[in-house]
């Protein structure tokens, strides 16, 4: 069995490479490829031979280029979904990454969803009856629970705005619906100027919404690293050092208080917030016990927290506080100037941490790829990258909904009739409640037997 | 026990379900017996005088399209008809009529007399037989045994009926009919499920006592509109119906008494529908609503009898005259019939595969209120299909299961077995997802082709049938064909019929595309076969909105390759690992017949339906 729709998705892990690769899969996959990238030959990639590869640019629907990128084709049946597929190795980091699969939506493609690449190709005989379990096992893979960086963002955040645009465009097919289920009963009229009103406005809460979402909360805001520790333990070093190895993808985020630093990085594909807190030491100075006070808020905030501390001088009153502060919280310890003689005791360290310690050397440029490893292992790279087009995803359905509702508005301008209104918010209806979880059908009619007097 | 005859199919209940099964059955050469409480009261209506409205309408051309009665004895023997919902678009609009109920009944009975290999019996069945989980036959009270390879259930309200009129409570049908007793438990024994429902209707006055001067006429509309596809005559409206409205001493009266409501004091148990509460639950409902409609509507034309519709209740008698004597123009009213509320058993619809027999035991159907559903054409609908698969059954042929895209009855029935339902199950057109494509216009080009393969079109029906689908097909292709290209004679040409100039080369199929402009229209100034109405109607509706009907096609179409994936019957969902509890459970009990079906089950989340269709594929094939 072919399935009719071409899916999209990112394919490869976070934080391996410079490259990140965006494959689809489906009839139409071709197709949508050769709407959204330009070959350097200028040829379109329908006649392009099979299993070549092209170089040119992925445009945005304005032809502005959004990164440079090869893509590669393999056509039906010679492919790991048997589909035809179309893989398009970008270069421009996680932000191009992201345009670039948006891209592909608006072409016609539609998020894929969890494990449904292996799905497909095992639907269409690619894979063996023995991998059957594997792919069951994908596809209903608990979501992890690890941090915040839930499937659906958008819902923890905004799911309340979302139910209250449903809820009002339900009212309205309701009172619509009973109206037509009902017509000889005593269910007051429309008024068409209202309900076109409303649903105008509903159009803009929408709009609202999707402005805000256009980056995910976890791509918008990045990874919480709060980075503590003593003046002079190396935090400035080690923030130097990860801010200018590493790609910084937002510079208009302002540090927000005088003692605390925010900068905004691309650690390798995954984006950290790196929140470092000068005022952490001991004092009687009240302004300073504000900004202590204001640290610790952070380091409860946090996703994870960096803790840092001089092995190359001994322990002191200001780094039992600083392990006080941090005393169960999610915390990596690092241990700077590893390249210098040991003064400090790293077994009282351990000890109020259940998490690894690293020491770490600027330096020498030792001990970043295991603060690499730390955190891709804790945020469970599927996560992110279910987060990334489970954002799309939400995006999508959110500026579908937006055009149905277009659509009443349109039906009510030619005077289409009632029922063509209403079929165009029930589609919106559908949309908004995938996003919700909610059931349309029974929605509907509970609504119209609780708010109109209907019955014989 | 005393063999009394053999037939290929028993019906049980000769009410609106019962009757179209029956014929259905016999009509494909089945000998069949149809068996009622009351020969009296063949195709009774106990409730409302009415037939068709929204959805229910469109049922109603449905059961016709496949070769049903209900349509052709409604065209017959209604007295008013109005077309609803012209306003609000093409696809909800729908044929209501008042019925004569005796009239209907003569008619119905007449039909089912002359009607080859059909039987009609006065008989009380109580029990039915089955041998290794397959249906054999039927016993009745009169200890009478009738063999059968297929039995139909169609059961009603009777079905351990108990009549509540205020603290009057007796056993008993609707109407002053009797109550099927026995025949609950025989079905329990045979390890079916069943429901405890509710339903209720209001009290017939007398009309030489009703001041019709205090109330709003409310006229038929003439329309040369029909239930049915065969009927040539046009619908004569002959009666009028009146509207009042109920006022603060009606409610004050009903409130003092609630306590006296079998719906509030908890005398009733089961469970009624919201579409159809009794007056007493809409004032404790709506408190504010400080007026309630009501309509006086004839039982028939040659009777005084009034049906007060909008009051169903079951308030004791004393109450009952006492609030109708406060609205306008029921001052002096005499009851002639109390409106009652009736409590009854019905099965649990989930226990039925989608052609409704029973899962469990082969042979035995069910259709129509004993479904848990309510109302006539709800029923009847039930009844046709019923009737089709038994015969299907019984000759080992394809069953008709409709799908929820081809009529509003494929949506009734697959509601009915996959979600079930807890309250009495009515129709709305808001069930329906695609009902730009369930339009009552077209019920015929929808069923009747399953009709003439099933052999239930009749020779006339069939040939109606293939004039209008020539029709539609030669003036289609016309309308394409011609192209015109602007000019100044052809737009004076458009001018001359009211439509506006064209800028660019185009078919005129095109130009029904425009609002306003019909297919008479342009068959004045192009040269355009001569066609029915209603052909020309297909044609218009279809072009000017082809692309909202278009969406709903595909959606369909999408829809309908996931009904393709069949589940097989012994499928065992408790080793699939991968499925979450609450869908290994509710795919268990519900057990349905394709992929398609699986996604409307409630509780089943499209991870699910992935893991499912992974594990049907890995599963050797047979």
């Amino acid at each position: 069995m072919k399935q009719g729709d071409t899916i999209s998705a990112v394919a490869t892990a976070f934080g391996t490479a410079g490259i990140g690769i965006i494959r689809m899969s489906g009839e139409n996959s071709i197709a949508i490829a050769d709407k959204v990238f330009t070959a350097m030959n200028n040829k379109s990639l329908m006649t392009a031979p099979d299993r070549s590869v092209i170089f040119g640019h992925v445009k945005d629907a304005n032809g502005e280029i959004i990164d440079e990128a090869i893509v590669l084709i393999m056509r039906s049946p010679k492919s790991y979904t048997m589909e035809n597929v179309v893989e398009i190795q970008c270069h421009g980091g996680v932000e191009a990454l992201r345009a670039v699969l948006r891209r592909t939506f608006e072409a016609g493609a539609r998020p894929a969803e969890r494990g449904e690449f292996t799905k497909r190709a095992f639907l269409n005989g690619r894979l063996d009856l023995s991998q059957a379990q594997a792919v069951l096992d994908i596809i209903q893979a608990k979501t992890p629970t690890a941090l915040k960086a839930a499937e659906n963002q958008l819902l923890g955040k905004t799911s309340s705005q979302i139910k209250k645009i449903r809820r009002e465009i339900l009212k309205i097919v309701a009172h619509i619906e009973a109206l037509i289920d009902f017509p000889e009963d005593d269910v007051e009229d429309i008024v068409i100027n209202e309900i076109d009103k409303k649903i105008e406005l509903q159009i803009e809460e929408a709009q609202e919404i999707l402005n805000n979402q256009h980056r995910g909360k976890l791509l918008r805001e990045g990874l919480k690293v709060a980075i503590i520790g003593k003046p002079n333990v190396g935090k400035s070093s080690l923030l130097n050092y990860l801010t200018q190895s590493e790609r910084a993808i937002v510079t208009d985020i302002p540090g927000t208080t005088r003692d605390v630093i925010e900068e905004f990085i691309d650690f390798r594909g995954i984006p950290l917030k790196l929140i470092d807190m000068a005022g952490i030491r001991d004092t009687d100075n009240p302004i300073e016990k504000i900004g202590i006070n204001r640290a610790v808020s952070y380091i409860e905030d946090a996703d994870i927290i960096f803790a840092l501390f001089d092995i190359s001088r001994s322990f002191s009153d200001e780094d039992s506080r600083i392990l006080d502060l941090i005393r169960n919280r999610q915390v990596l310890i690092l241990l700077t100037k590893s390249d210098l003689p040991a003064k400090i005791n790293t077994m009282r360290i351990k000890e109020y941490s259940k998490e690894e310690v690293i020491p770490i050397s600027i330096k020498t440029d030792s001990g970043i790829d295991s603060i690499f490893k730390f955190i891709s292992k804790k945020i469970e790279k599927d996560s992110l990258e279910m987060s990334f087009v489970g954002n799309e995803r939400e995006s999508i359905i959110l500026s579908d909904s937006i055009k149905h509702m277009k659509e009443a508005r349109d039906a009510i301008e030619h005077d289409l009739g009632l029922d063509f209104v209403s079929i165009d918010l029930r589609s919106a209806l559908e949309l908004f409640s995938k996003l919700t979880g909610e059931s349309v059908d029974e929605d509907v009619i509970d609504e119209i037997f609780s708010k109109f007097c209907i019955g014989k | 026990m005393f063999l009394e005859d053999r037939y290929d199919v028993i019906v049980i209940g000769a009410g609106h379900a019962g009757i179209e099964a029956a014929l259905a059955t016999a009509r494909l050469g089945c000998k069949t017996l149809l068996a009622t409480l009351s020969l009296e009261n063949l195709a009774m209506m106990p409730c409302n005088p009415s037939i068709g409205g929204p959805a229910k309408g469109n049922l109603v051309r449905e059961v016709d399209a496949l070769g049903g009665e209900m349509g052709v004895a409604a065209d017959k023997t209604c007295i008013q008809f109005r077309t609803l919902n012209t306003g609000k678009g093409f696809a909800v609009q729908a044929l209501r009529a008042q019925a004569d109920k005796r009239m209907y009944q003569f008619f119905m009975k007449s039909v089912c007399e002359n009607t080859c290999n059909l039987d009609l019996k006065q008989l009380l069945i109580e029990d039915i037989i089955t041998e290794n989980d397959k249906i054999i036959g039927v016993t009745t009270e009169t200890n009478e045994t009738f063999l059968a390879n297929a039995v139909i259930l169609a059961s009603g309200t009777y079905l351990g009926g108990r009549i509540i009129i205020g603290e009057s409570i007796f056993n008993g049908g609707p109407n002053g009919q009797r109550a099927a007793n026995k025949l609950s438990d025989s079905l329990k024994n045979c390890g079916i499920r069943l429901m405890r429902f509710k339903t209720g209707t209001p009290a017939r006055v007398d009309g030489r006592t009703i001041d019709f001067s205090k109330m709003e006429i409310q006229c038929g509309v003439d329309e040369n509109q029909n239930f049915s596809f065969i009927t040539e005559t046009p619908v004569i409206n002959k009666a009028v119906c009146y509207l009042t409205y109920t006022n603060k001493r009606t409610h004050d009266i009903l409130k003092k008494n609630l306590h006296r409501a079998p719906m509030a004091n908890g005398v009733i148990e089961g469970v009624g529908p919201r579409y159809c509460p009794s007056i007493e639950s809409k004032i404790i409902r709506f408190p504010d609503k400080d007026r309630h409609q009501l309509f006086l509507e004839p039982e028939g034309l040659g009777t005084q009898e009034f049906y007060v519709q909008g009051m169903s209740t079951s308030m004791p008698a004393d109450v009952q005259i006492e609030f109708l004597r406060t609205i306008p123009g029921l001052e002096n009213v005499k009851i002639m019939r109390h409106g009652y509320a009736i409590e009854y058993d019905c099965i649990d619809p989930l226990q039925l595969k989608q052609t409704l027999e029973f899962k469990n035991i082969a042979g035995l159907f069910s259709a129509g209120q004993s479904n848990g559903s309510s109302g006539y054409e709800e029923a009847a609908a039930q009844g046709i299909i019923a009737g089709i698969n038994a015969a299907a059954f019984v000759k080992n042929t394809e069953p008709l299961i409709l799908k929820r895209s081809e009529g509003y009855i494929g949506v009734l029935i697959d509601d009915l077995v996959t979600k079930g339902t807890d309250e009495p199950y009515r129709m709305l057109t808001s069930r329906a997802e695609y009902r730009l494509l369930l339009r009552h216009d077209n019920a015929d080009i929808r069923l009747t082709p399953h009709a003439i393969r099933i052999g239930l079109a009749s020779p006339e029906r069939v040939e109606k049938f293939k004039t209008k689908i020539t029709e539609i097909e030669v003036a289609s292709n016309k309308l394409n064909e011609t192209r015109i290209t602007p000019c100044k004679e052809i737009n004076e040409k458009l001018k001359s019929v009211d439509i506006g100039e064209i800028h660019t080369t185009m078919p005129i199929a095109d130009l029904i595309k425009r609002p306003g402009v019909t297919y008479e229209k342009l068959r004045k100034i192009f040269d355009l076969p001569n066609i029915s109405r209603n052909s020309a109607k297909q044609i218009e509706i279809s072009l000017f909105y082809s692309g909202y009907i278009q969406k709903q096609s595909e959606l369909a179409d999408k829809m309908l390759n996931l009904e393709k994936i069949s589940i097989p019957d012994d499928i065992n969902y408790n080793l699939i690992q991968n499925l979450r509890f609450e869908a290994k459970e509710k795919l268990s009990k519900i057990r349905p017949c394709s992929i398609g079906q699986a996604t409307r089950i409630s509780g089943v989340s499209p991870a699910d339906i992935s893991v499912l269709i992974v594990w049907l594929k890995s599963i050797p094939k047979k």
